[in-house]
């Protein structure tokens, strides 16, 4: 059965089709809407008002602005809390629920909350609940936390698609009334590219559900005459549904359209975005059935769904009449209406109305409105006469009504342009807010920027318009703007004080908070003046509709309670974004690179577990995890008895080739390389300006003028940058390239890697006197062009080879092909750690941190005394001064069941901490655990260290020389 | 019901309390110009006020109190720091966050939920591993933690192993928590005030005035006050005003974004962060999600918002979190954070004799409030740089005696 009673003719409703039923279901309870339905509004054609329950004291609510501006349209949906119930479009078998109630959303167990409401002032929380010590944390807050929050969040919520998509254009116009039109047309008949962004389905704003003249015709005709034009205008792109949600500096734009986000640069934007009408103040305002004018007139035209039976007006404007007008013509009966002013001012629709006979009370305001038995709608208001600011005659009247609608004022669709850096103002004469000092690229058009009447808004685009094209110098001298109709001369306003507190209470300032009269007054009189300050304290503006309907209230309460004008109190800063936006839309499509090396689908056949290097993927060890160790042990025994082969392709390599490039690595490390042998490597240290090391690798030089530099994996995008960044200051005559990803590197080492590499390697001569430790070679390996370097960080005699990427996976299998005989295997990064660890070297950031120096590590033989300059030389040299307390130290311990040192066990002096392990293992080739620790300075080879494990208990151990294996360096140099 | 509120029921007239005193004149002279009505500034007026029986005692702030960091700070209080100096403060941080409250008479609603940082690199396990054996060892509770603990300690975490970088393991804070931020101020605020201690907002300070190498007065917008001691407490301006007195500080001052969606019912009782991802979330009493991460890679004055990282950091958080892909964001807000070279902050003296230095807070600062204060207190009181915060010094970037926490904060806040 169709229960849409509430369902006005097929003659209305823009947004709806009448022809399409679907049929969706509210706290269980199926219904029928329309296509084009909002949640809200088919519920309300069914006469469901309530929505959801509020934040604090649990009060029903529903809608009041039909726009997706409060917090009391938000309900649950299947996998995602806190949806707006006004602006999402029902589905078919979409599953719909309240929030935040106790048991049900009709009878919540918690709804007499309010009752205690005079027990929980202002900033309540901060009085109390914490006697005695310690209370808060164990009893109070999980009372609070059980009642924080409103919707619920759904863990295995299903991922949806989020994408996002760049634009450029010249004139952005965010919002498309008459004044967005209009701007739009001007600036595209001038040649211009425009972005017209509307956030509903269709363009029109106001003139989609706003009544601008008594016979009712203005709007529509309006309407389709700028539509028509801005359909034959090719270089108008027009986004729906689209929300301009923030401004970022030069007009950087998110649009959010559905799951994408546009990013938008404009060079020249319009504001168009409209006004927010306001609510009045008074003893149950915020029951449901009590509706701003606009969101009666927004349901009756858009969603052709009659907001009520019987309704009674609250109005300051002409808004108030028109919205009367649009209600009897719909069939609702007004049974009065209540005008602020003492004196309206008689326009034709004030007099079309007048003369319908109903009944008017000048100078009067809703003092109260009461509920129906079940409380959760409006049933009556109470009208009072005003004899002064917020007070009221003693008399009432009493009138039934189911709605209620209330058009007192507005405030400007304001946030972007204050985002922007516009400062916000009062006039008190207007009682409005106004915008001013904007970016020179950021213009107002329309009722933001104050305009009201159908021919201001019209002129004020047209306006706008012109001067959008002045800033981009086009001239706009021919261009005739939009012949529209004229429409009949409306009042529009705000009244100064529409605020009435009552003795009861319950004069909702923030809707959303559940803020009264007296909690933002009481503010003020605890001494938080401020307005920030009257927001942080009280939570004012703090909920999801963040102020957009209590901004100008407080200002008013402020100002008047602490004797300043509402222009010096001002608004709280306005921050993106404009709308609440999907975390996913912000997220996108996850862009996390992860970077393989060409031999990387060999390490996979060969069974190695990857680990990540930076973004980089690395064999670990090849095996299975429950042999972990001894895999990594027998990787290290093969590399120092037999053959092994590393891929050593994540190294950094960067080329450095040009006159300079000397003197360039003699500035940028710490070591010296004019003089350096062609055909040679050395070592490199990299130091920043304070003496930190940040890095290391070899420099090799192929010619006079030609290095091949080698960082870290986890560094080189950093030297990188740094090398560009001095250069730019020191503007030598050198040219300097990231080649990392161009090369694949193989560490072929081992005592029989000569062998090995001589069977694929002919035009090199291999021997020891022909190509000696710390040489380079270029020459073929596997007929693959290769650079070798006889380097020895795993301090065995061995060979990087390094061929273009594309080599790399022929290069592996070659020598892999070659080396079956010695029985070659491949070696992974575990056991490189360790085969460095014999041979005491240290790896940059595991065993230096973001302080260490070359004088701690004992590198200061890398250091070149008699360079004039190096980055970080002047800090090292001051340090010298200064002597560190810790350096690094090796040390051993017998191999033992027990418990085994770990990495960043601390090491002690008595009780104190003097430093940490850096590396530790348990070396195959010595029998014993050895390790790096940072220990006292004056620690030398033979004392012993305390070290307290992770269990607490302290051992000790013996401070060696190092290297650990083999100390004459006599394998690696064969 | 707490009786405290009792009254509030049945008063006829609403009983308020006077917090926050009522705008004055300033005096000709104060014994102590405090610049900056943030936590810090506050917290060391209290404490002079308090403890070392000092009540001429004048706050100045060019906004609102507690407008700057203490407004803008995630609300991070913890000790798991990585140099002992560093510990050892901090702890005595949280120690008085314990009983501020009750010290006060004004609940910060400080509550011990416990905070976990997560390791997603071999790098990041190692610093996390050194932070708990030196918190352990220095009597702070933390420890680290598997991917099976941390599947207790926070059941809805992304576990997965295909994640980007998936979660090798944890440092697990016992003490980590959280306090409702502004109230920390407000509190120290009404109890100074209660003592004698002058506040005045909107009250600009716009030059130091010195004699022979001694602070003498200081210039504001609404004329000039002399005065024995001065400290600035400004963080986010602290080269700023540093310079009015001729010091350069080694700070860069880098914006931070932090955001919060709207509410949904509580799930997340701990405060999880990453190192890796740069992005650490927590639920507040409301129900907020609060997100924050790294700086913004650009040094500026600008608390302007910005879209770059708003996008990464959500992205990353999404990788911990992937059901937040339906949550809302409601609110970014960005402050200003004075990073030093060694990630520690500046304390205690300064080149000028009696400006001292409160400085250098990068994103550390809130947390370091009570202690800060009581530290600076007796600083000034005893006109000598106090034994806790001598580690600070700025001499130390003379002598490279740095106190490095470059390991402990990042974005671990």
């Amino acid at each position: 059965m169709d229960t849409q009673i509430n369902r006005l003719p097929a003659s209305t409703g823009l947004y709806v089709d009448h022809n399409e039923s679907i049929t969706f279901s509210f706290e269980g309870k199926n219904y029928t809407g329309l296509a084009g339905d909002t949640i809200a509004s088919a519920l309300a054609a069914n006469n469901v008002w309530l929505l959801s329950r509020s934040f604090k004291y649990h009060r029903p609510r529903g809608v009041m602005s039909m726009a997706g501006l409060e917090a009391d349209t938000l309900v649950q949906l299947d996998g995602e809390p806190n949806v707006a119930a006004d602006r999402r479009k029902i589905t078919p078998n979409l599953q719909v629920s309240g929030q935040n109630y106790n048991g049900s959303l009709e009878k919540d167990k918690n709804a007499n909350m309010g009752a205690f409401s005079k027990f929980m002032p202002v900033g309540f929380y901060y009085k109390a609940f914490f006697r005695p010590k310690g209370i808060w944390q164990k009893f109070w807050e999980p009372v609070v936390r059980k009642r924080a929050g409103l919707g619920k969040i759904d863990f295995n919520s299903p991922h949806s698609y989020f994408d996002k998509c760049y634009k450029f254009c010249d004139v952005a116009v965010i919002g498309s009334g008459p004044a967005g039109l209009s701007a739009a047309l001007i600036a595209a008949k001038a040649g211009t590219e425009v972005i017209l962004i509307e956030q509903e389905s269709l363009l029109g704003g106001s003139l989609n559900y706003s009544r601008f003249d008594a016979e009712g015709k203005v709007a529509s005709a309006t309407r389709n005459e700028l539509l028509e034009a801005v359909v034959a205008q090719p270089n108008i792109e027009v986004l729906t549904n689209a929300v301009c949600n923030a401004w970022f500096a030069d007009n950087w734009l998110p649009i959010i359209q559905g799951n994408r986000m546009y990013k938008l640069r404009a060079k020249e934007m319009v504001l168009a975005s409209g006004k927010m009408e306001q609510p009045a103040i008074f003893h149950n305002n915020d029951l449901p059935g009590i509706l701003l004018g606009s969101a009666a007139q927004r349901l009756i035209r858009l969603y052709a769904v009659r907001p009520g039976q019987r309704a009674v007006i609250l109005t300051a404007n002409d808004d108030g009449y028109a919205t009367a007008l649009d209600l009897l013509e719909n069939g609702v009966e007004i049974a009065a209406i209540a005008d602020l002013r003492p004196s309206p001012i008689a326009t034709p629709i004030y007099e079309q109305i007048n003369n319908n006979g109903v009944s008017i009370f000048a100078g009067h305001t809703v003092y109260a409105a009461a509920a129906r038995s079940d409380k959760n709608h409006i049933q009556s208001v109470e009208l009072r006469e005003i004899i002064g600011q917020g007070q009221c005659k003693n008399e009432s009247k009493h009138f039934d009504c189911d709605l209620l609608c209330v058009s007192i004022g507005f405030t400007p669709t304001y946030q972007l342009a204050l985002q922007s850096g516009g400062k916000i103002s009062y006039d008190d004469e207007t009682a409005r807010f106004s915008i001013s000092q904007l970016p020179k690229s950021f213009h107002l058009a329309g009722a933001v920027n104050g305009f009201n009447k159908l021919s201001s808004l019209l002129d004020s685009g047209n306006q706008t318009g012109k001067a959008v094209c002045d800033n981009l110098g086009l001239d706009t001298k021919g261009i005739t703007s939009q012949q529209t109709m004229s429409s009949t001369s409306n009042t529009y306003g705000n009244h100064p004080w529409p605020i009435f507190p009552h003795p009861k209470g319950k004069e909702f300032v923030d809707l959303d908070e559940d803020l009264q009269y007296a909690d933002i007054v009481n503010a003020c009189k605890d001494g938080y003046s401020e307005i920030e300050l009257v927001k942080r304290y009280s939570t004012v503006g703090m909920g999801p509709s963040q102020g957009r309907h209590s901004a100008l209230a407080t200002a008013r309460l402020v100002a008047n309670e602490t004797q300043r004008s509402v222009a010096e109190v001002g608004v709280t800063t306005a921050r993106p974004p404009f709308r609440a936006e999907k975390l996913g839309v912000i997220a996108g499509r996850s862009f996390e690179p992860e970077r393989l090396t060409a031999i990387h689908h060999r390490h996979k056949e060969l069974g190695a577990q990857m680990i990540t290097a930076g973004v980089w993927w690395r064999p670990g060890y090849y095996g299975q995890p429950k042999n972990r160790d001894q895999c990594i042990r027998d990787e290290n025994l093969v590399i120092r008895n037999n053959v092994g082969l590393i891929d050593v392709s994540t190294l950094g390599g960067l080329e450095v080739r040009g006159p300079d490039a000397a003197e360039f690595l003699n500035r940028m490390y710490t070591f010296a390389y004019a003089k350096q042998k062609i055909g040679m490597s050395r070592y490199l240290l990299m130091t920043n300006p304070a003496g930190t090391i940040i890095d290391d690798g070899v420099a090799c030089r192929f010619s006079d003028e030609h290095f091949y530099v080698t960082a870290t994996t986890g560094g080189v995008d950093n030297v990188y940058r740094t090398m560009l960044w001095w250069n730019t200051q020191w503007r030598l005559d050198v040219d300097i390239t990231n080649v990392t990803a161009a090369y694949a590197g193989i560490n072929i080492a081992g005592p029989n890697s000569r062998e090995v590499l001589h069977k694929v390697c002919n035009d090199i001569d291999l021997s020891p006197e022909g190509f000696p430790y710390l040489a380079v070679r270029e020459g073929t390996v596997a007929h693959i062009p290769a650079r070798l370097l006889r380097v020895g960080f795993v301090g065995e005699l061995g060979y990087e080879i390094h061929v273009p990427a594309s080599q790399g996976e022929a290069l592996w299998d070659a020598l892999l092909e070659v080396g079956k005989e010695h029985n070659i295997q491949p070696v992974g990064i575990e056991a490189q750690r360790l085969l460095r660890l014999e041979k005491g070297h240290i790896i940059v950031s595991q065993d230096t941190d973001a302080m260490t120096t070359p004088q701690e590590v004992r590198m200061t033989w890398a250091i070149a005394k008699k360079k004039p300059f190096f980055v970080g030389g002047r800090s090292l040299q001051l340090i010298d001064n200064h002597p560190s307390d810790r350096k690094l130290v090796g040390f051993i311990i017998e191999a033992s069941q027990n418990e085994s040192p770990k990495e960043s066990n601390i090491i002690l002096d008595g009780n104190n901490i003097v430093g940490h392990i850096t590396s530790v293992a348990y070396s195959p080739s010595l029998n014993k655990i050895i390790g790096l620790a940072f220990a006292k300075a004056d620690t030398e080879p033979g004392m012993q260290i305390s070290i307290k494990l992770s269990s607490g208990m302290v051992i000790q151990a013996q401070v060696v020389e190092m290297p650990f294996y083999d100390p004459e360096n006599k394998r690696q140099e064969m | 019901m707490p009786l405290g509120l009792l009254k509030y029921g049945f008063a006829s007239k609403y009983p308020a309390r006077r917090d926050i005193p009522a705008p004055k004149d300033l005096n000709k002279s104060y014994d102590v110009v405090i610049i900056g009505a943030g936590g810090h500034g506050l917290s060391t007026a209290y404490h002079l006020a308090r403890y070392h029986g000092i009540t001429n005692v004048a706050v100045l702030d060019k906004g609102y109190i507690g407008g700057g960091n203490t407004a803008r700070n995630t609300a991070v209080v913890r000790s798991n720091y990585i140099s002992p100096e560093a510990v050892a403060f901090y702890k005595a941080s949280v120690e008085l966050f314990k009983n501020l409250a009750n010290e006060l008479g004004y609940n910060q609603m400080y509550s011990q939920r416990g905070q976990l940082t997560l390791a997603h690199s071999d790098a990041s396990v190692r610093t996390f591993t050194l932070r708990a054996e030196v918190n352990k060892h220095l009597g702070v509770r933390s420890e680290m933690v598997d991917r099976k603990q941390i599947r207790e300690i926070v059941p809805c975490l992304n576990m997965g192993k295909n994640m980007r970088f998936p979660i090798q393991a944890g440092l697990w804070h016992r003490d980590g928590g959280t306090a409702r931020h502004d109230s920390i101020a407000w509190g120290y605020a009404m109890r100074a005030a209660q003592m004698g201690v002058e506040i005045h907002q909107r009250t600009e300070v716009t030059g130091v005035n010195i004699n022979a190498g001694k602070v003498t007065a200081i210039e504001t917008n609404r004329g000039t006050i002399q005065c024995n001691h001065a400290i600035q407490a400004v963080a986010g301006m602290s080269s700023v005003v540093a310079k009015m007195a001729g010091i350069q500080l080694p700070i860069r001052s880098y914006p931070l974004q932090a955001m919060v969606t709207q509410p949904v019912k509580p799930f997340l009782d701990p405060l999880v962060s990453s190192a890796g991802l740069h992005a650490y979330v927590s639920q507040t009493a409301r129900g907020e999600i609060v997100i924050g991460g790294g700086s913004d890679p650009y040094e500026l004055y600008s608390t302007r918002s910005t879209l770059d990282l708003k996008e990464s950091l959500i992205a990353h958080t999404l990788e911990l979190f992937p059901f937040f892909a339906e949550l809302k964001l409601l609110r970014q807000w960005a402050g200003i954070t004075d990073m030093t070279p060694d990630y520690s902050p500046i304390m205690g003296e300064s080149p000028v004799k009696n400006y001292w230095l409160d400085a250098g807070w990068g994103t550390w600062g809130f947390k370091a409030t009570p202690i800060s204060g009581k530290c600076m207190a007796e600083t000034i009181a005893q006109e000598k740089t106090a034994a806790m915060i001598q580690p600070f010094h700025l001499d130390r970037f003379k002598t490279f005696k740095l106190s490095n926490e470059a390991g402990a904060t990042a974005a671990s806040h």
